[in-house]
């Protein structure tokens, strides 16, 4: 089984190509640059540089969010093309959940933690139990920073926090939290495309692959213009 | 003679609110052209909402773009090459279509191409009309660009003048709303006005010091809310037919006789007109009537291909392709991207 992985969620731009039980490539930058001008220029890189085609995929595996607007857009607009030129199924690997495997086997809770802007991030809570098994502590939300620590706190246990909602709310992390917690280091700090593979792979292995034309990202949150239309009709 | 030679060219459009793909074939056969409108879904807020519209491409683009393959009784593999608009538009939803052409080019090893909204707009024209060909004027006017245009071959614009603040259809919006047509305003202005006189109300005419060519829309706009705000205050009866009919007059007139100059000073005998608010049938009157009297041969495509569609990215996208022209995986959504600008 071949299968690329696309992860623009974030400023991080990120691709890979895993093969069976083995990743082949990882292309991972995260810099001011667009992702429209880095993703698919990197994806081209990664197949030209193991020889690969683009024929030979099964599948994509993409990052669906929640995350920014416009870069979930570019990458799932690019994993979209792949799958209609290419006839194969989309894997919808949500954001945070591929964020949080990268700390594979962790008994503590992981946190991943994406900023959201307006005071706001997008959070989940997971963990690893004895065996091994990936569970969901905290379903995905775009929360106050706040409002996870909070819940951190109510759990009392241990937790390993990442994603660039770290840096933004350090202050408040190291201020609130009261339970033991680490920050994850630079290799798995932020969104990488080998996580989105892997669990793409798992998911794909376990049937929950989709036509590449149902797919669209997860934005976790609706758009301004229908907050405050909303809003306008609940206040009337 | 059906050859080896026939050029098919995928055209992608995504620039604001209208989903469209088509094949051309050889830059002026129109085999499919499908397009998806968010029409409905934007009226709720009165215009264009680009988080919306952005969403809304993500949600179509690939059953749209499979739709002009199947109309067309074509695979992937018979494609030339892809077109794609890369601006001017909304930036969100242009990335769309951008990011979808360049992995369906990666992915089959097509090539890609670029193209230009607005030349998309000007070329629209080739379409039913297969006589036409450069050097030629083009007034393309939609809601989001006002431009006099001449085009002097293909590929090759000269942009003589433009609107130095609303374009005519934002004013057709504007004034729409505030005399409670709604949106999309160029239709519904146009409807009203059928049963307006268009001499019951005097509109001033801008003119653009320094540049004969430039338009300028907003005094006109201001002025008609002006009349509004008197008529209200006065307790005056406003008869919105007669606004509506004396706003796209006032409209209608200036762009007939800016391009009346263009093709006096140009020596244009070929004119033609483009673009959203082309659809509107006292612009395509005046115009007729115009080069009619001037002696010019007049061009206006149907009003399907007057909204954005994706048949025009497509017949421009040929001719760039012919060209030689070639955007790399790095092809960037460019907002504000200039006519003959790369």
């Amino acid at each position: 089984m071949r299968l690329a992985a696309i992860e623009s969620s974030s400023l991080v731009a990120s691709v890979a190509l895993l093969e069976d039980d083995v990743l082949v490539a990882e292309y991972t930058t995260c810099y001011q640059k667009t992702h429209s001008q880095t993703l698919l220029p990197m994806m081209e890189q990664i197949f030209a540089m193991t020889g690969a085609e683009p024929e030979s995929l099964d599948c994509i595996a993409i990052s669906s969010g929640p995350g920014s607007f416009t870069g979930l857009r570019i990458g799932s607009a690019t994993a979209k093309g792949l799958g209609l030129a290419l006839d194969i199924p989309l894997v919808e690997v949500p954001t945070l959940e591929a964020m949080a495997y990268q700390l594979y086997g962790n008994r503590d809770l992981i946190c991943p933690m994406m900023d959201a802007r307006r005071g706001q991030v997008y959070t989940g809570v997971y963990t690893f139990t004895q065996d091994n098994a990936f569970i969901c502590v905290k379903e995905p939300m775009a929360a106050a920073a706040e409002e996870i620590l909070a819940f951190l706190n109510a759990r009392g246990q241990r937790v390993i926090l990442l994603g660039d909602g770290v840096p933004v709310h350090k202050e408040l992390i190291e201020k609130s939290l009261t339970v033991p917690f680490s920050f994850a280091p630079a290799f798995c700090m932020r969104q990488r495309a080998a996580a989105v593979a892997q669990l793409g792979a798992n998911y794909y292995r376990e049937g929950r692959a989709i036509p590449s034309d149902q797919h669209a990202p997860s934005y976790y949150r609706i758009s301004q213009a229908e907050r405050e239309r909303m809003e306008r009709e609940h206040g009337a | 003679m059906e050859t080896n030679q026939d050029c098919y060219i995928l055209g992608i459009e995504s620039s604001c609110d209208e989903t469209a793909a088509s094949v051309v074939k050889n830059g002026r056969e129109v085999l499919s052209n499908v397009i998806s409108s968010q029409i409905d879904i934007h009226t709720l807020y009165g215009g264009v909402v680009p988080e919306i519209a952005s969403r809304k491409h993500m949600e179509r683009i690939n059953q749209v773009i499979r739709q002009a393959l199947s109309e067309a009784g074509l695979s992937l593999s018979d494609i030339t090459a892809i077109a794609v608009t890369y601006g001017p538009g909304l930036v969100g939803a242009l990335l769309v279509g951008v990011a979808e052409a360049k992995a369906i080019a990666f992915a089959t090893k097509k090539p890609l191409v670029g193209v230009h909204h607005i030349e998309g707009h000007i070329c629209a024209n080739y379409i039913e009309n297969l006589e036409l060909e450069p050097p030629f004027g083009c007034l393309v006017v939609s809601g989001g660009h006002t431009h006099l245009v001449k085009v002097g071959g293909y590929g090759d614009y000269e942009i003589l003048g433009r609107t130095r603040d609303d374009a005519a259809g934002e004013a057709f919006d504007k004034v729409a709303r505030a005399i409670g047509l709604g949106y999309p305003g160029g239709p519904k202005i146009d409807k009203a006005a059928k049963s307006g006189d268009p001499l019951a109300l005097s509109f001033p005419r801008a003119k653009v010091g320094g540049s004969e060519y430039d338009f300028s829309f907003s005094g006109l706009k201001s002025a008609v809310l002006n009349y509004l705000n008197e008529s209200k205050m006065k307790g005056e009866q406003i008869v919105t037919e007669d606004v509506a009919a004396g706003f796209q007059k006032a409209v209608v007139d200036v762009l007939v006789e800016h391009s009346e100059k263009a093709i006096e000073e140009y020596g244009f005998t070929e004119f033609a007109i483009a673009g959203g608010v082309a659809s509107n049938s006292a612009l395509r009157a005046g115009m007729e009537e115009m080069c009619k009297r001037k002696g010019v041969k007049f061009y206006k495509p149907s009003p399907i291909f007057c909204t954005d569609n994706a048949a025009m990215i497509a017949v421009a996208g040929y001719y760039e392709y012919m060209a030689g022209t070639r955007s790399g995986s790095d092809l960037n959504a460019m907002p504000a991207l200039k006519l003959g600008e790369r």
